[in-house]
């Protein structure tokens, strides 16, 4: 309960942008609002929990979209497994969903244990290693991936509890209910004590090490923790495009995934998601002009990298604190003359 | 998964021995080109270049072209390394100096833009379709005959280049003034240069030095790789497991853990094909659980 007190504020948040994202998807008739918030829940859990490894405990993870593939690969393998739906029968969409997030959870821990020990440099690679090893696996497993053609035959979304994902209404409901609660999960993380312990890993392992924090075993919770809810931006997306494709754990994913990060801004909490949205739609709007996108998001990653040196909503952030600084010395100036 | 007959009968066939041992030492040496460059240029500059893959791609296509151009494969070979090191040297100096000593991210996320950038680059000069030079007309002679098995000229010449090179870079590095220079400026940056050293000079050309390697790596293995955009990445995760096999910074190990790798990859395409990359990985998780700093690697760097 008091979890609910201390957070009221954040909640409230929550229940409002709820509120706006599903009159925003009932309220317009097109299906492109809802598709494309769809790819954005599911793309936006991926970049937010990596920021969690990145932003807040300084573990820039190259692998991270492993987790995001394995969510969706391990839930459209359960659904499509026949003695799975049979047993289940009409619980077997939330039974395969926590299934799921629970064997990315146990992934996860296992990549986890053996990364989170080493230091950054190390532990950035390692983790593009074992997302790449998760992505020959995929490839070379055809009889039960279904190889380079991803999971094909599409996924059976039987009915449960009065909601039938297989229509595009209760669907993108949702997967806005399970969005907006796995973001509200996050900015309880990182606003707890463990959010705190973590910002000090970042800042000094050592020092923290001293206090008596277990860094390990917290570096690896949090690892554990950004994975689940990375599959759960997988299993969104298994849901929505009703399949699992190879190129979720291709290393361009993650890389995909750092830019969004980096983009829209590692020191504030919605900068990843605002990150996703703007590299979607500049996807789309240089689609419009060129085959070439890559170069052009080489060079926009270039500009932002060595220009910007910061993602936007960081450098409003700076931009206001700057501002606030400069009227509080002209004030300060002020008293003086006086 | 395990196919034992198929491993026993291979191992006690001198023939099936001698074949795939000379297939385990040219994936061995091409892992070893491309990941002493690796190496060097962290074990000076502090910087992992994830774009590394890029050049032994680029140096593959510049031999492609220079083969085709002008017949003559050594003067291709050569085309490929320059190549390489000339855009190692702009990479350098236009993108990745900005970004040293700053966290990882950065530095990440430069390397993902440049790799980017690169590959459509190679799909507009070269097209996205497979590319194949085949084996090039000095050595298309007939196979020597070891023991029964096949060994073509071609591999025998990719091993001793790759030898050499690995030993004229140690050399270069642990006994030139050049490597003296650099390995004093990796310790000291600020101390070198009051000497009156230009050290960006130096650090742009170890920096060209690391890609020349991957792209002599990409020039040896154009004849017998096929070349496609893309075709970078694969062999720079390898060169990672090498890296952390053979030890952060250490040329002997990376030689050594590139020959364990090429072998693990020749011998278990006979006995475990479905495991040979479990089987690289294994590896490397246990050398990271009992021996963080790899075989050959000193000190505390992990």
């Amino acid at each position: 309960m008091s979890l609910l007190r201390e957070f009221r504020r954040d909640i409230a948040i929550a229940i409002v942008a709820l509120l706006v994202l599903l009159a925003i998807g009932f309220g317009i008739s097109s299906p492109w609002p809802r598709d494309f918030l769809t790819s954005i829940f599911a793309f936006g859990l991926l970049a937010m929990s990596l920021n969690l490894l990145i932003g807040y405990t300084g573990l820039v993870s190259f692998g991270h979209a492993a987790f995001f593939a394995f969510g969706g690969y391990a839930f459209g393998l359960l659904m499509q497994a026949p003695g799975f739906t049979g047993a289940f029968g009409s619980a077997s969409i939330p039974v395969a969903f926590v299934a799921a997030v629970v064997a990315t959870a146990v992934y996860s821990a296992i990549i986890g244990a053996i990364c989170v020990r080493l230091t950054e440099i190390y532990f950035a690679f390692l983790t593009l290693a074992f997302q790449m090893f998760l992505y020959s696996v995929i490839l070379s497993a055809v009889k039960i991936t279904g190889g380079d053609q991803g999971l094909m035959g599409g996924i059976p979304r039987p009915p449960f509890l009065g909601i039938d994902l297989g229509d595009p209404h209760h669907r993108y409901a949702f997967c806005a209910v399970v969005f907006i609660v796995c973001v509200l999960i996050m900015r309880i993380v990182t606003e707890s004590p463990f959010g705190y312990t973590l910002r000090m890993i970042r800042d000094n392992a050592t020092r923290a090490a001293f206090l008596g924090v277990n860094v390990f075993r917290v570096k690896l919770i949090c690892f554990i923790a950004a994975g689940s809810i990375a599959g759960v931006g997988g299993i969104i997306l298994a849901l929505f495009t009703s399949g699992a494709y190879p190129e979720w754990a291709f290393w361009a994913q993650s890389g995909e995934a750092i830019f969004m990060i980096m983009l829209g801004g590692l020191n504030v909490f919605v900068g990843p998601l605002l990150g996703a949205v703007a590299l979607r739609i500049l996807n789309d709007v240089v689609q419009m002009y060129t085959s070439h996108i890559d170069i052009v998001i080489g060079l926009v990653i270039l500009f932002v990298v060595l220009g910007l040196r910061r993602g936007l909503l960081d450098f409003a952030r700076d931009w206001l604190v700057e501002r606030q600084q400069a009227k509080l010395a002209a004030d300060a100036r002020k008293g003086d003359e006086r | 998964m395990l196919e034992l007959d198929a491993l026993t009968a291979c191992l006690s066939a001198p023939a099936c021995l001698v074949n795939q041992t000379t297939s385990g030492l040219i994936i061995g040496m091409l892992l070893f080109l491309v990941a002493s460059g690796v190496t060097l240029i962290f074990g000076v500059l502090h910087v992992i270049n994830f774009a590394h893959g890029s050049f032994y791609m680029l140096g593959a296509y510049f031999a492609f072209s220079a083969y085709q151009a002008t017949g003559n494969y050594f003067l291709a070979a050569g085309a490929g390394a320059v190549g390489a090191a000339i855009s190692g040297i702009v990479f350098e100096r236009f993108i990745i100096s900005r970004v040293y000593g700053q966290n990882v991210l950065m530095q990440l996320l430069v390397c993902y833009a440049f790799i980017l950038i690169i590959d459509d680059l190679v799909k507009i000069v070269w097209g996205a379709e497979y590319l194949s030079m085949g084996i090039p007309a000095e050595f298309r002679l007939p196979p020597y005959r070891i023991a029964g098995g096949f060994v073509p000229p071609f591999y025998l010449f990719m091993v001793a280049m790759a030898v050499t090179i690995g030993l004229v870079s140690l050399y270069v590095v642990t006994k030139t003034r050049f490597g003296k220079i650099v390995r004093a400026a990796a310790h000291n940056a600020p101390m070198v240069s009051a000497l009156g050293i230009r050290v960006n000079v130096y650090f742009a050309l170890l920096f060209g030095l690391g890609c020349a390697l991957a792209g002599v790596a990409g020039a040896l293995a154009a004849p017998v790789r096929s070349l496609t955009p893309g075709m970078g990445l694969g062999i720079l995760v390898e060169s990672f497991i090498v890296t952390v096999i053979g030890g952060m910074g250490s040329i002997p190990g990376a030689f050594l853990a590139a020959l364990l790798l090429g072998l693990t990859r020749s011998i278990g395409s006979v006995g475990f094909p479905l495991f040979v990359d479990g089987a690289m990985f294994m590896m490397m998780a246990l050398v990271l659980i009992f021996r963080p700093t790899g075989l050959l690697g000193q000190g505390s760097l992990r």
